[in-house]
Order: structure tokens, then sequence, then C-alpha cells
């Protein structure tokens, strides 16, 4: 056997010491040898003939003495049609195909091909032998659901290539040999549908890459509206726990205006997982009127599964959002907790007594997560279309206090920032994303000095607010006093938004651009009244209808009559009716 | 057959060292002494040295003490004839019952694959308003009960365990007093829920590795009780013990502590247990509430912030009452659409008119003039703390909605609480 192998010397928890002799690579994959089973596991430090290996598997049993194969390679994940609509480990294991193997419970050492391999995909092909072709550049398609699938010259190739074979159109499976390519050195390279790609390292197979301008609808009226999202951007949404992160998070794997949606479940709740899994194969997309299941793709690590596969499962995450975006297509990767990533940093930090950082973390975590959050972005390709990777990563601060490291090293390379307050989440106003903290760098659906104007009106509520909890009602002015009426107003017809209500749910980019313009003349309107009961009872009465009106469609005639009531309502107080 | 070892190298609180080959990760072996015998774990392999964390405890153990490794990890015995007995955290008969010990299976075993879990779908009544209105427990949840020391939170546990509608209940104690522990027995045996049950109890003077036993132990159990399709409920309290007994034990191991001196896998050691809380495709479910106590009602303290983090809501114990703020079922929305129309809204309102009571309550103590507004939400407030909040207040969900309407109808005009019109048209009262 020519295989490179080492033997055991120490276990602890998920790391192994291994002795070995040939030369290893760092971040290369090993598998530990227990038995019949085979633990997949990541070299992760070398010092002299000792190496330290993560295993991506409980370690129970394994002896010292026992073997571990040394396989060369790094960590990678197959890429080709047939991803989507999957759910995957972090490792890319399909789930339900493991589930039919091995049952209800997730065996260790079991690992089954991502793509299947009997599978037929009807190919065509667009490149003619003879073609000079680079990395990335397409060779044919092939139908995935509501996608046209391209099949890509693969990406690890350097330099230019010529097309000396391609077959014709039909139907082939993931491993046969589509095309055969020549390199710059002559010699020939099979491409079959399916490439592998290391999960750490960002796919650059593009023309060059842009400025995110353009803004991604998520039909949540604050993050619209006043902390939007680009295409091609990173937000981060940082919050106590039970402040609605994960709520957040699904409305937007909905209804977010983007072709594809990779959700990566990073050491999170299993039962999160399961009711996306459950209930996107029953939910239409609005756009396709198809599954919402068939632009979706969920890996999932949850909080009980392996801890080292945590941290592979964002990246698989990635590089599969990256494939696609390579494609012409709009990603939006949603991961769902980076804390559960970074503290499996942690925990092996700890193990290999690393000397430790801020809270225990270890010193390169900034770097860590600024990398990961720069493979987000919109890219040119080599056709000239344009393809995005916008990742939106929630955070889970200890305590709830947004200056633990996790959230400062996010804030420091995202360009929104949705802060979750257990303040606005107590109190039911949901989503609670605090609209006083929060910031975007990217332009948003409305008119900016609509918003920014709006944001002066919270920001002079919430002064009127603090200093009535000082002076009370009675030392406040009625002037100020309807200020933070107002204010309270805009909050609860705009802000807030009932997630489980079909209409008042999503709104689309239109309509909030017609609704927030009627709020902004409100807002602006100068108003009278006799004393501040008065104020009060009209704006109670004034939120109401609204939020009525918000629960209305667009086009229903009831939408008009109530926007003409509220009208009215606003002319009965304004000074200059 | 088994290999047996002398001479131990180090001593350390409950951890032994000893040189000793092909031994594997987490294998149990024997520890006897002049002491008596005792069980204890492989934790640590490194260079021919074994490190082992000693059940009951490193106290008397000499140096050459016999040490019989017993090539398998940690299991217990499960069959029907478990319920009603009492075991304590290594599976060994605490009451005088016979020794069970056919069948074994491991314990801390392997977690569910995501794809063979369904949503959960069924509500767990509880009769407690402040459960079944406002944060409705669901089958198949992983629920904290948050609180001081001092609360009632054994005997909340217990009244929804007797009131619940489960076919097993499994009582996981952590430190618990001994009181307590017979508190919960004679309970469950006054209201005929033992014969249902089965009790793994770690009192307070019990060594302190059994404590980090009993989650794993009550869970592999319950476990086997959820496949044969029993719907099982497991108790835990209190999960603040079960963490420090795993602070220690890192500390004796000599691990960087991360946070208040908790171990850095604080989150997924907490998430592992909870984790086995679920809704099996085609068989039963597993339903988990545990106490943790926060020391200083700190919410913030590692314990309850990685808990609140893994669980699915929690539910505050405070001053005897469940706090309508921070307590939290992230199912419930799972459930509360298929109850009464009217239970999401009423829900929703009285909480935000709850919150503006408390509001005006700190205008009140400052203070400040009342306006009528304020006059009306004091009056709301008091209603919605004796009738409703109060942990001696016991009926169905139905009732508990009609007298959420009869309290606002009392307090408020229908525009003033923001509910929807179409509701208000259907359950004002006498409207």
């Amino acid at each position: 056997m020519n295989e490179k192998s080492g033997t055991i010397i120490g276990v602890s928890g998920n790391l192994l010491t291994v002795e070995f002799t040939k030369a290893v690579v760092q971040n290369e994959v090993a598998y530990a040898v227990t038995g019949s089973r085979r633990l997949k596991s990541e070299v992760i430090r070398i010092r002299g003939t000792y190496a330290d290996l993560q295993v991506f598997e409980d370690t129970t049993g394994l002896r010292e003495g026992d073997r571990v194969e040394f396989t060369g390679e790094l960590l990678a994940v197959e890429l080709g049609p047939g991803l989507l609509t999957q759910i995957f480990d972090g490792l890319q294991n399909p789930l339900p195909q493991l589930a039919e193997q091995c049952g209800f419970f997730l065996q260790r050492g079991v690992y089954l091909d991502a793509l299947p391999r009997d599978r037929s995909w009807a190919f065509t092909p667009t490149a003619v032998a003879g073609d000079r072709v680079t990395a990335g550049e397409t060779l044919g398609t092939v139908p995935e659901g509501i996608f046209q699938h391209r099949i890509m010259v693969p990406f690890k190739l350097k330099g230019a290539l010529t097309v000396e074979r391609i077959v014709g159109p039909g139907d082939y499976t993931v491993g046969e040999p589509i095309a055969t390519l020549r390199d710059a050195d002559d010699e020939p390279v099979q491409v079959t549908l399916m490439q592998r790609w290391p999960v750490k390292i960002p796919i650059r197979a593009y023309a060059e890459r842009l400025r995110p301008s353009e803004p991604l609808v998520t039909k949540v009226r604050i993050v619209d509206t006043f902390y939007p999202v680009a295409r091609g951007g990173t937000y981060c949404i940082p919050g106590p726990f039970g402040a609605g992160k994960t709520v957040l998070q699904q409305i937007t794997s909905r209804y977010a205006d983007v072709d594809i949606v990779i959700i990566a479940a990073c050491g999170e709740r299993a039962g999160e997982v399961v009711e996306t899994l459950r209930e996107f194969p029953q939910l239409t997309d609005p756009r396709t009127g198809k599954s919402l299941m068939e632009r979706t793709l969920i890996i999932c690590n949850t909080s009980s599964m392996p801890v080292a596969a945590r941290e592979a499962s964002v990246y698989t995450a990635v590089t599969i959002a990256e494939y696609y975006r390579q494609m012409g297509l709009n990603v939006l990767l949603l991961a769902d907790s980076t804390s559960r990533w970074a503290q499996a940093l942690r925990e092996m930090s700890g193990r290999l007594e690393e000397i430790p950082g801020e809270e225990a973390f270890p010193a390169y975590l900034e770097s860590v997560i600024a990398a990961f959050y720069e493979r987000g972005g919109i890219v040119r390709l080599k056709d000239g279309s344009l393809g995005s990777v916008t990742i939106g990563g929630t955070v889970s601060p200890a305590g709830g206090n947004f200056e633990e490291p996790v959230t400062q090293s996010t804030l420091k390379v995202v360009g929104a920032f949705h802060g979750l307050s257990r303040e606005r989440s107590d109190q039911r106003r949901f989503p609670a994303i605090d609209p006083l903290d929060s910031w975007s760098q990217y332009p948003g659906v409305v008119s900016a000095d609509q918003v920014s104007f709006a944001r002066e009106m919270l920001h002079a509520g919430n002064d009127v607010k603090q200093m009535m909890k000082v002076v009370g009602e009675e030392g406040t002015s009625i002037d100020d006093f309807v200020v933070f009426l107002k204010s309270e107003y805009l909050d609860a017809v705009y802000l807030q938004q009932d997630a489980y209500h079909d209409v008042d749910g999503a709104s689309s980019a239109e309509r909030q651009r017609y609704v927030f313009d009627r709020i902004h003349r409100m807002l602006r309107c100068k108003m009278s009244f006799d004393d501040k009961d008065g104020a009060r009872r009209f704006f109670q009465r004034l939120t109401q209808t609204t939020r009525d009106w918000n629960r209305l469609e667009q086009q229903s005639t009831e939408f008009r009559q109530i926007e003409q009531q509220i009208e009215q309502m606003l002319a009965e107080v304004s000074d200059y009716a | 057959m088994h290999k047996v070892y002398h001479g131990i190298e180090r001593i350390a609180g409950n951890v032994i060292t000893v040189q000793a080959t092909g031994v594997g990760y987490r294998e149990l072996a024997q520890v006897s002494s002049r002491q008596g015998t005792s069980l204890a774990q492989v934790i640590r392999l490194e260079g021919g040295r074994v490190d082992l964390q000693v059940f009951a405890g490193g106290r008397g153990i000499a140096t050459d003490a016999e040490i019989r490794f017993l090539g398998h990890t940690m299991q217990v015995p499960f069959s029907q004839s478990l319920l009603g007995r009492v075991f304590n955290g290594s599976g060994q008969a605490r009451d005088k019952g016979p020794r069970i010990s056919e069948n074994l299976i491991d314990i801390g075993g392997p977690s569910v694959n995501p794809a063979k879990r369904i949503i959960p779908r069924h509500m767990v009544r509880t009769g407690i308003p402040m459960i079944d209105v406002f944060n409705t427990l669901v089958e198949s949840q992983k629920l904290p009960i948050f609180s001081v020391a001092g609360e009632p939170y054994n005997p909340l546990l217990a009244r929804i365990a007797l009131q619940a509608e489960v076919d097993v209940i499994i009582l996981g104690g952590m430190g618990l007093k001994h009181d307590d522990y017979l508190y919960f027995r004679d309970l469950l045996e006054e209201n005929g829920a033992l014969s249902r049950s089965v009790l793994f109890i770690h009192t307070a003077s019990d060594p302190v590795v059994e404590c980090l036993l009993v989650p794993d132990i009550a869970l592999a159990v319950a476990e086997r009780f959820a496949l044969q399709n029993q719907r099982v409920l497991v108790l835990l309290t209190d999960m603040t013990n079960f963490a420090d007994a795993m602070k220690e034990v890192a500390i004796t191991m000599e691990q960087i502590p991360s946070n208040r001196g908790y171990p850095g896998d604080l989150y997924s050691q907490l998430a592992a247990r909870y984790e086995k809380a679920v809704d099996f495709d085609t068989a039963g479910s597993i339903t988990i509430l545990a106490v943790t106590t926060m020391p200083g009602d700190d919410v913030t303290h590692p314990v309850p912030d990685n808990t609140g983090y893994i669980t699915e809501g929690q539910f505050y114990l405070r001053n005897g009452r469940i706090e309508p703020f921070g307590s939290l079922s992230r199912l419930k929305q799972l459930v509360n659409d298929k109850t009464r129309e009217d239970h999401r809204t009423i829900m929703n309102t009285m909480i935000q008119l709850y919150a503006s009571y408390m509001e005006t309550l700190e205008k009140q103590s400052m203070g400040f003039r009342m306006s009528p507004w304020d006059s009306k939400l004091l009056k709301y407030g008091q209603r919605f703390e004796n009738e409703l909040m109060d942990l001696k207040v016991n009926i169905p969900l139905e009732q508990a909605l009609d007298l959420c309407w009869q309290i606002l109808a009392d307090s408020f005009d229908p525009a003033e609480t923001g509910i929807a019109s179409k509701l208000t048209h259907r359950f004002w009262p006498n409207h």
C-alpha cells in the first residue's frame, strides 16, 4: 500500500495527536480507522513528527496505536447538477439518504456521495471543438429544476485550454466525461458534469468584482426602507436569544428577491431546520410559481452534531453559493449562527492549548470572519453576465452584549447591521430590529430624503420619550408630545410587521414606496389638538386604521376606501385643512 | 480478558492518571481501592497515559488501586421494569427494588438525523394561562425554567408533569436536595403517576461526577421509550448544577476556561443534551423541561445565556409568577393558530398593553400625574396580574381567552386595544 498513514498517540475530545513518517499537508483530510469505521478528520497543526487532527465525528472508542490514513487532499465539496433541493450536513452528506441507510440516528463514519451518481442529466453543449476556453467558462448546460445549470470548465485549471472533443446533446450522469480539453502543456483534461473544489479557497473564475449597489428586496419594511441590503452585499443580525433572529432569517429565505437561497444552519436548533425542510416543499415561490424548495439548499449542522463539522458547514455553504454565482445567478446565503462557528473555533483552539484572546476566542478570529464575509460580492463573469452572493449572518452574542469579539469582528466587515433588541422583542414589536442603532451602507427602495426625515422623527420621538420619563407627561409641551406620538405611530404601522399575516408579512418594494410616501406626508403634516388625551386618542384610532390598511391587498377596493378614510382623519386635525 | 492495571501516576481531584495501552477513548473502568469500588471513564489519552474520571470521586484512592478496563462505554439497562423505580447517577438502584441488568444500552448516543424529525404539532395543555395562552408548550419542545433559588420551580415542574398528557415521565435530578427528591417521589406516588415514571436522582451529597451522567442516562432511557411510540416528558432539575460539575472537571483537567470559569464547549455540551428533545417521524416524542437556576438573577450568566440560545424559549419564574416579558415559547406559533381564531391576537395585545402598564407604574412611582389613559392601564394591569398571572389559577385555554376579553372590555374601548375591527366585532363582550 503506498498510502500515507500514521498512528494515533493521543485523544482528547475530538482532537487527535498522530505520529507520521512521510510528508503531510496542512489542512489535508485524513481518516482515523477504528474497527470497520473510518472517521473523517482534518490536519490542523503539525509539530515535528506529530500532527494534530480535528475529527469531524465522535471519537469514542479510538485507541492509541489506531491507524490514520492521510489522503493528501484538502476538504472539498462536489459541485454539479443535483445540489438544489438537497439537505446536506456540514460535510455535504445528504441527510435524507443517510436516514434511509442508518435510520433515526446519525451514524459516524458513514459518508455518501453528495450528488446522485445514477441520475442522468440532459446535457446541451454550447462550446464546440476547437474553442479556446478558460476556467469558469461554459461548455454546455443541463436543466436543473427552474434553472439552466451551466457546466463550466473546472475552476482549478490554469491558463487557456482548447476544447478537443465535446459530446453531443444527450443524457449523461455526473461521472461520465462530456469533454476533453488540452491545456497549455498539451496534456488532455477530462471534464464531467461534476467538479470538486476545496471549501476554504474562494472561487475566483470571473472577470471582475463590482461594488454592490442594487437593493435586494426582502419584503421586510424596516429592512428595505430603513436598513437595506444590497445584492452581493453582506449584513449581520446580532441579537440576544428570543429576539427573533431565526424568524427574521426564515422570512427572508421565503421572500427575498434572489434566484437561490442557501441556508446554513450552523450549530443551531434542529427543529428550526425541520420547519424549513418540511414546509418549503409545500410553499410556492411567488416569483416562479414553483415550490420554494426548488430554489433552496440546506446545509445543516445542528448544535448536537459534531463540532468540527460546524466550521466546515459555513465553508461548504459559501462554496456552493459561489458555484451558482458562476452561472450568473443571484444567491443569498443565510448563516445561522456565525457565533456557533466561532465557538467551534474556540473549542479547537482550547484543545490545541493556543494562547487565548478575548473571551478565550483565538487571536485569528477576526481574520477568519473577515475572510468569510469577503466571499460575498457581485461579479461580472467572463461572458459579461452578473452573478452575486449576498451573505447574511446572525450573531448570538453572549448575554446579548454587542461588545463581544464575534459581534465586533463581524461589524467591521459587513455593509449593514440589523441589531435586534431585547427591549423591542419584550414589547412584542417585531421585527425587533432596533431602529435607532442599526445602520446600512447600501441604497434602499424608497427616497433617501424621506427616510432620513423619518429617522430624525424616530430619534426626536425617542428623545421626548426619555425626557417624559423625567419630567412626566404634564411637563411636556403638546408639540413635543405629538412628535412622540408620531414616532410611535411610524413604529407601529411601518416598522412593525406581522410576519404571520399573508399580506402584512411581505411588502413589495412598490407597495413600500407607495405606503411610505403617504406615511411620510402624515409625519410632515402639522397637527393641532386641544389636549394630550385628544391627541393620544386620535393616534390610537389612526394606528388601528392604518394597521387594517396594512392587511389589505393593494389592488383591493377596500385598500382605497381605508386610504381615503385615513386622509379624512388627517384632514380633521391638520392645521391647514 | 479485561486488562488490569496497578499503579496510579497522578491523582488530581476526581481525575486519576495511569499508564496503560490499548484503551479506547471514553471506555469505562472499574477502580478498586480500600474505600470500595467505583466506575471511572477515560477522558483523555496522551502518549501512553490515560486520564480517568472516577465517578465516586478521588478521595481515598490509593496509588496501588486496581484499575480494570471493561472494554465498553457507559451503559444503562433498559426495560419496562424501569417504570416506578429510582436510580442514582451511575444507574444503580436507589430504592429497595431489585437490580436490573438486562438489555444494556449506550448512553450519550448520536444525534437524531434532522431528516427524521417532524414539525411538532401538539399543544401540551397545562391549565396555567401564562403558559397556555401566552407561551404555549408544545410536545417535543425543550424549554428551561429560569429562576432564582427559592422560587417554587420544582412544584411548577411537578404540576406541569402531572397535568400534561404524556405516557412516561422521566425525572433527572442533579444536585437535588434530598427533601426535593422525596417531594417529587411522594407527589408522583400520591397522584398515581409513579408507575409511569423513572427517577434518576443525584442528590447534593452524592459524588459530583455522577451528576454529569444524570442527563445522559435519563435521555438515553427516554429515547428508547420514544422509539417505542411513547410520548415522554423529561424533567431535569437543575441544569446549573450540571454545568457547575462540568466546570469543576474542566478546571481539574487544566482546560482553558472561556467565560467565568466555564469550559469553552459549554454550549455544545448543553446542546447535546437538550437536542435529544424530538418528535420522531413514525415514532414517539421527547419533551424536555429543565430548571436552570440563575445565580444572582442574572440572565447573562453563561449557563442561562447558553441555554437560552439552545432551547426553544424559556419560562421566567420570578416572584412566584411566570413573567410575561422574557418568557417565550418559540414553538407556540405552530399550535396557536389551531386553537382559536383570537388566540394570537389576544396573546400579543394583552402583552403590549401590559408593557404600557409597566411604563405607567414607573411614571406613577415617580409621582407624575396620572392621565385618564394611565388610570385605565392601571386597572387593566392589576386585573391581569391577579386573574391570569397568579400560579394558582388553573383554567383551560378557552376559558382563559374569554377571561382576557372580559378584562379588556372592562378596561378599554375596542379602538384603544389596537385589535383589528374584525375580531372585536366577534369577540368583544356585550357587543
